[in-house]
């Protein structure tokens, strides 16, 4: 069975100081990450926030511009077939070849990927009702995503990473299609990346979280650490922000009240320390949402923003 | 087979929300002792949802005393319902209803009568935890 701690299990996802630059613009900077083998990880953002810009790093599409990145142990200096054999891929709009048929994308996969698994792709076909014979440009959205999926899954590669996958399908069929990744997940152990714009659907499927903005990492760490670290507390609207146990994320403030979302050490008794405050536990949702909403930190120069768009042990010295 | 279902807008987290039905089902005596749950993979593949969710809700099933994980056969329901139970839910069910017509005739509303028991449980929570 997965396991979603960082102990001793190996990393399927490692990067150091990663960046990539597009002429003067950096897509993404300074990106340091571990996933450990086992976690299904949501990446989120806004477009241009630079989810793309890594998907397509940890892929091997992209190079990097500077930093390190290994895969399962594979790094940049890895022979790219062994890096792409850790790696199956299922793109936002199911790429295939619309007059071959679905064994002919097989046959396709076979030829290209040493370790592909021939009997999986075939008897997922099967248990979806979709047959081999019929050409891409006759199924279904739905069906055509599975056929990417079963492709992605049939390299048997130890990764899947999934870009915004379920976007372009009706509820029933992304439904469908996240019943065979968690299922594939729960049975084989595979680490799953899924880049969505739908956050609230990622509560259900992810326990490991990054949250990037401005091509910055904003958030990063396993849900229940982040949940745990995290308080919602309202306080009368004169608190200042020093004065807050933690570092304060997200403010709303009323007439006389505030609610501000502060990060503190795990478990910290904040309502007890402060008789009048009320202190309740953020959702997962809520969480994503206050972190997407802070400017990115490329676009804030000061001391605190940066301060800021790295909340993690440092961030810790503000609380008192 | 006992099956999960999953509620994605209630805001209780997934694996609280298999455990609870857990609970409430042996409460209403759908699941008994010996009855296997459903393997991970299944409920994974059932609900479209983290099998690590599942894992977490099982070990609190666990830790509960509810359930317990038998090597290579699944997890199985470990508790009986106590015998005592069905009488001191009859009798606190009596005294609940008492209580909500005493409220309805005061005047409270649905609503403030929820916000009222949600108070009430919150605040006896806060004299637990200090």
């Amino acid at each position: 069975m997965t396991q979603n701690d960082a102990g001793d299990s190996p990393l399927a996802l490692r990067t150091d100081h990663l960046g990539r630059r597009y002429g003067r613009v950096w897509g993404l900077r300074d990106c340091t990450l571990e996933v450990p083998a086992g976690a299904i990880v949501g990446l989120v953002g806004p477009n241009g926030a630079g989810k793309t810009t890594l998907l397509e790093m940890i892929i091997g599409l992209l190079q990097p511009t500077e930093g390190q990145l290994s895969v399962f142990g594979e790094t940049l200096h890895a022979p790219m077939t062994a890096r792409l054999a850790r790696v199956g891929y299922v793109a936002q709009d199911h790429p295939l070849y619309r007059d071959f048929s679905v064994a002919d994308m097989f046959h396709l996969g076979r030829s290209m990927n040493p370790s592909w698994d021939q009997e999986l792709a075939q008897a997922r076909m099967e248990a979806l009702d979709i047959p081999l014979k019929r050409k891409v440009k006759a199924l279904s959205g739905g069906q055509r995503a599975q056929v990417s999926l079963s492709m992605a899954l049939a390299k048997r590669a130890p990764l899947l990473v999934l870009d915004e996958p379920v976007s372009s399908l009706d509820p029933v069929a992304r439904l469908e299609f996240m019943r065979e990744v968690m299922a594939t997940a729960a049975e084989s152990g595979l680490t799953v990346l899924i880049a969505s714009h739908v956050v609230s659907e990622l509560e259900r499927f992810c326990d490991w979280l990054i949250v990037l903005t401005g091509g910055q990492v904003q958030l990063a760490g396993s849900a229940d650490d982040l949940i745990a670290e995290h308080q919602v507390l309202t306080v009368p609207r004169a608190t200042l922000d020093a004065d807050l146990p933690g570092f304060p994320v997200h403010r709303t403030d009323s007439d006389r009240h505030s609610t501000v979302l502060v990060r503190t050490e795990q478990g910290r008794p904040v309502a007890r320390e402060h008789p009048g405050w009320q202190a309740d536990p953020v959702g997962f949702e809520q969480l994503i949402m206050a972190y997407l909403q802070r400017p990115s930190r490329s676009a804030a120069k000061d001391d605190t923003a940066q301060a800021a768009a790295r909340p993690g042990p440092s961030t810790k010295a503000v609380s008192r | 087979m006992f099956r999960f279902r999953l509620d994605g807008s209630s805001g209780v987290p997934p694996y609280l929300q298999l455990v609870h039905q857990v609970r409430q089902s042996l409460l209403l005596g759908y699941l008994r002792e010996g009855d296997r749950l459903p393997t991970v993979k299944d409920v994974a593949g059932d609900l479209a949802i983290n099998p690590n969710t599942v894992v977490k809700a099982y070990r609190q099933l666990e830790h509960e005393g509810l359930a317990g994980g038998r090597p290579g056969q699944g997890t199985f329901i470990t508790a009986t319902s106590s015998p005592a139970l069905p009488e001191a839910q009859q009798a606190l069910r009596e005294s609940l209803e008492e209580w909500l017509r005493a409220a309805e005739e005061a005047g409270l509303s649905s609503e403030e009568i929820t916000a009222l028991i949600a108070v009430a449980r919150h605040d006896l929570k806060k004299e637990k935890v200090s």
